[in-house]
């Protein structure tokens, strides 16, 4: 398979005047299409810092990024990011809100129009099209915030801890769904999560990284024994339970 | 997503709770004006048995004897006209010019921190200080008093303003930039949608100082308003003209105002 993304010898060091901090060290790894990674390591390790590299809106300090084969210099089309909030603008309508990306990107043609009607109607939100984000429920709102990103048609979507400011049955819910999704639109995702079962339950593979500078500690490929694997259904797989306490133990939490 | 039938069964309870609510309020109101009533009753009887003096206390039948000459001659409605001009004039060119410049400060960190200081300084600077300056400077025109209707509310527009543009959400800003957004963009999309709240409370803030300025620049050009009314009837001690000028100004004061929150009011179901 084609490496989508390519991270060569990265590393990041942010400077302030109460001195220089190394978020980054020399991380190396790749990302094949249609995959799906999670990345989990301790916070303040630098897990948003190495998506906002891939995206483009900041340059690393030293070693290359690559994104379907081109070395990235600035935010592309092909990378769609997902913040833990939804960010609706609370002025906007749902479907002013979906297509914000089109609009900055100059792309508001009558095509592209269609295309976000047709993934509101998909995704049950064509009805709240004229609706105020305030309007809308916490998951729905998650839910219209990953319509924004796939209007774009990135092949890329990072997600930084999307589900985090949800409540618990509404996370399990919208992960199955943005999981769906994801699998349906033939996307490559990278997952920064907190949430050790909902990585293992997404994702073909883990990567775990050590605390600040993040360096990879460990790559799991994660493989569980499950018919019609979804996150949800896989949460049952007997495997689920290994990886879980493997991973949890490189973590190494101390409470 | 609410439930209709809810909606339209009130009960008894609920029904009080309105009554009693309904009551309350308009206790309120009655109150108000029965204070009004009294203070223009109590001096006007103690006006008249000279428990006051009247030349220099005035009193409400006077105050109504000159509104109504001088709303004969109409010179009520030509000196309440230009005060009132004058401080729409100064409102909405210290409200554009200040917002303009707070967006110039957000566009140039460097400008805003050179800046800092002056916008400072002359935040607490009392404005008054200026007019001798500025009448030297501009002469004893209608320019002058607009100038300095636009001395008083524009340095703190500039500061209200540029401060809400620096709280806009960082993560907002972020989101846009994934999308590859220039800096006008941002600006555009997410600074100045978010940050008009706070422009249009400082417009009710600005309404209110622009009419400081207003007032102050007619002590000092002294040609014709509301504020030369009043430091002409003191300085040739008409007390009646003075009281029916400063009754005036409190009802051009409130009638401002209140436009100024319509507008607001407009603005924000248009969002
Ligand atoms: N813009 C910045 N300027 C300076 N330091 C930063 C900046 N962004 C993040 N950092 C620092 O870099 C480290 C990694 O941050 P981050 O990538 O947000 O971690 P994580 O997402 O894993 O919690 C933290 O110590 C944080 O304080
Ligand atoms: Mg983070």
């Amino acid at each position: 398979m084609d490496k989508v993304v390519d991270v060569v010898d990265v590393s990041m060091n942010y400077h302030t005047l109460e001195g220089e901090t190394q978020a980054i060290r020399k991380l190396n790894f790749s990302i094949a299409n249609g995959e799906f990674v999670s990345i989990v390591g301790p916070s303040g390790c630098g897990k948003s810092t190495l998506l906002s590299l891939i995206s483009g809106i900041i340059m690393p300090t030293s070693g290359k990024i690559f994104v379907n084969g081109k070395e990235v210099t600035g935010p592309s089309p092909s990378v769609g990011y997902m913040l833990q909030k939804d960010h609706l603008f609370e002025w906007r309508t749902i479907l002013k809100n979906v297509t914000i990306g089109l609009e900055i990107q100059g792309k508001l043609n009558k095509e592209n129009q269609e295309f976000v009607e047709k993934l509101l109607k998909e995704y049950g939100l064509y009805e709240f099209r004229n609706y105020y984000p305030k309007q809308l429920s916490g998951g729905m709102r998650q839910r219209v915030a990953l319509i924004r990103t796939l209007a774009t048609k990135p092949d890329i979507l990072l997600l930084d801890e999307p589900f985090s400011a949800l409540d618990y049955q509404t996370k399990i819910a919208i992960s199955e769904e943005v999981w769906l999704i994801l699998k349906k639109e033939k996307k490559t995702a990278i997952l920064v999560t907190h949430d050790l079962a909902e990585a293992i339950s997404m994702s073909d593979r883990i990567i775990v990284l050590t605390k600040r500078p993040a360096e990879i500690k460990s790559i799991h490929n994660i493989q569980l024994t499950c018919d019609f694997r979804t996150p949800i259904t896989c949460r049952e797989a007997p495997e689920f339970r290994v990886y879980f306490n493997k991973i949890w133990k490189e973590l190494d939490v101390h409470v | 997503m609410y439930d209709e039938n809810k909606e339209n069964i009130v009960s008894e309870e609920y029904k009080k709770y309105l009554t009693s609510h309904k009551r309350f309020r308009l206790a309120i109101r009655v109150s108000r004006i029965v204070i009004l009533i009294f203070i223009f009753v109590f001096w006007e009887v103690a006006a008249n048995n000279e428990w006051i003096d009247p030349f220099i206390m005035s009193q409400p039948s006077k105050i109504y004897n000159t509104l109504t000459s001088m709303a004969k001659d109409g010179s009520l409605f030509i000196h309440t006209g230009v005060t009132v001009y004058e401080t729409i004039i100064g409102f909405v060119i210290g409200t554009l010019l200040g917002s303009l410049i707070a967006i110039a400060l957000w566009w140039s960190d460097f400008l805003a921190k050179i800046l800092d200081p002056y916008l400072v300084v002359l935040n607490a600077l009392p404005k008054t200080a200026l007019g001798p300056i500025i009448l030297v400077w501009i002469g004893g025109t209608t320019k002058s008093i607009i100038v300095m209707a636009l001395l008083f509310s524009i340095v703190v527009t500039i500061i209200n303003v540029y401060t809400a543009f620096r709280n806009c959400d960082e993560d907002k800003i972020k989101l846009l930039k994934t999308f590859g957004a220039n800096r006008k963009q941002i600006l555009q999309k997410v600074v100045l949608p978010s940050g008009i709240t706070t422009i249009i409370s400082t417009l009710k803030i600005n309404v209110g100082l622009s009419l400081v300025g207003v007032i102050v620049g007619e002590f000092l050009v002294s040609k014709a308003g509301l504020g030369y009314l009043i430091i002409y009837g003191g300085q040739v001690f008409k007390m009646d003209l003075v009281m029916s000028s400063v009754l005036i100004l409190a009802i051009v004061a409130a009638v401002l105002y209140l436009s100024v929150l319509w507008i607001e009011k407009r603005v924000l179901k248009m969002m």
